[in-house]
């Protein structure tokens, strides 16, 4: 192909003309890079179509000259695509900067096109032109990067939210006495949450007697030890006593080694004992039933 | 204006129910009522010699430092006049609130409501 371009024109519009001209090749080759490839393994078709999207794009920043502006109007129609696609790579274990990676290897197939539009690709346009789109390309990296970060955190935040919910089941052990099995870290959102559920199902079961087993509880420091603490003063306060099961012998030492005053807390070694505990204050009695009397 | 004052001037009114004092306090308690409460309930206890005060607050939205010292005080008085106070129907969100700001009101029985606290004075009167 002759170089036909407008010596006056500036490197911008040069690469901008230039990807909208060679959209279809550039397109087709990109859907065999590694970044295409593997997100749209149904058919060729769509990875052509998808990168046809990117071009475009490109082509808008390049023509519209900014060039560094990851917030630049031309990714907008993109931005959707693009982090459905880092999402679908991080999924299937790509790391940020593998995907990164993934964007930079779009570089080389997409520069020797533009190559072959100069008659000199040592001339000074054709460097320039180089060195444009190569900028163009290293700004839809940070987009990418970006878009990957973003869809990350947010996945961090619904787990977390996840994980709140779930890690905080009040269960009825008995009549009129919960348990709640206490599992991981205890930290202030934690133990709010825990404490509502927990007065909840208090109110709910009309219970007399709650116990908070914290046998999945890793580590005990002071700050656990007062929202458990706070979690036993307020089941009191409505009336029920609790009982704190499940401390390690571990976790029994740490207490005792920093000092923290759990006197005024009742507590049981295992989750069976605070029940046990439970129901003989409630004058329930369990034993074992007569051989002889299990009558046909 | 009028203050409505009649013979046994109670705004919070207090029941007698057979060895028990009823008290059901709803929404907020001023500074006056309470000591109008305060002072009403002593004087009851003594009088009527009861073994308990049950003081319910299921109506309650917010329990302040005020009001944790009000109920605490009355408890202490009723202990000197020989009744045993027990606190009931206290709200989930209030307890919370309580336990937040470090009143956990140490002196004081609680129930989940006032049947469980008629419950409790029974079992311990025994």
């Amino acid at each position: 192909m002759p170089h036909d371009q407008d010596a006056t024109a500036s490197a911008p519009q040069l690469v901008g003309s230039f990807l909208e001209r060679r959209r279809e090749q550039i397109a087709q080759r990109w859907a065999d890079a590694s970044l295409f490839r593997s997100v749209f393994t149904v058919s060729r078709d769509e990875a052509v179509e998808a990168s046809k999207a990117v071009v475009d794009a490109l082509s808008d920043v390049a023509v519209s000259g900014r060039l560094e502006d990851t917030t630049a109007p031309g990714y907008e129609p993109v931005r959707e695509q693009l982090g459905r696609m880092t999402q679908n790579r991080a999924r299937a274990g790509a790391t940020p900067a593998g995907i990164a990676d993934e964007v930079a290897a779009l570089r080389t197939p997409t520069v020797d096109l533009l190559r072959e539009e100069f008659a000199d690709p040592t001339a000074p346009q054709a460097q320039e032109c180089v060195l444009t789109l190569t900028l163009l390309l290293g700004t839809l990296r940070l987009v990418v990067l970006e878009t990957a970060l973003d869809a990350g955190a947010e996945m961090i935040e619904r787990q977390r939210q996840q994980l709140l919910e779930v890690a905080t089941p009040v269960i009825k052990l008995w009549e009129h006495t919960v348990a709640v099995p206490l599992i991981g870290t205890l930290d202030s959102a934690r133990s709010q949450v825990v404490m509502e559920s927990l007065l909840e199902a208090i109110v709910e079961q009309r219970a007399r007697y709650a116990i908070l087993d914290i046998t999945g509880v890793p580590t005990v420091d002071s700050l656990v030890a007062q929202h458990l603490m706070k979690t036993v003063a307020a089941a009191r306060l409505m009336g029920a006593e609790c009982i704190v099961s499940g401390i390690r012998p571990a976790i029994a030492q740490t207490i005792v080694q920093l000092g923290i005053d759990l006197g005024s807390v009742l507590t049981r070694a295992s989750l069976a004992d605070a029940l046990a505990y439970a129901l003989s204050r409630q004058g329930i009695e369990v034993s074992r039933a007569q051989t002889g009397t299990n009558a046909r | 204006m009028n203050e409505p004052v009649p013979v046994h001037p109670a705004p919070v009114p207090v029941l007698a129910l057979g060895d028990i004092l009823l008290v059901s306090l709803q929404g907020e308690l001023h500074d006056g009522l309470a000591e109008q409460l305060q002072q009403d309930l002593s004087h009851r206890i003594a009088t009527t010699g009861v073994s308990g005060v049950v003081i319910d607050i299921s109506g309650v939205d917010i329990v302040d430092s005020f009001l944790g010292r009000v109920l605490a005080e009355i408890a202490s008085t009723a202990r000197l006049l020989a009744a045993r106070t027990v606190l009931a129907g206290m709200r989930p969100a209030v307890a919370i609130t309580l336990v937040e700001l470090g009143l956990v009101l140490p002196g004081l029985t609680t129930a989940l409501d006032v049947d469980r606290a008629m419950e409790v004075l029974s079992q311990r009167g025994r």
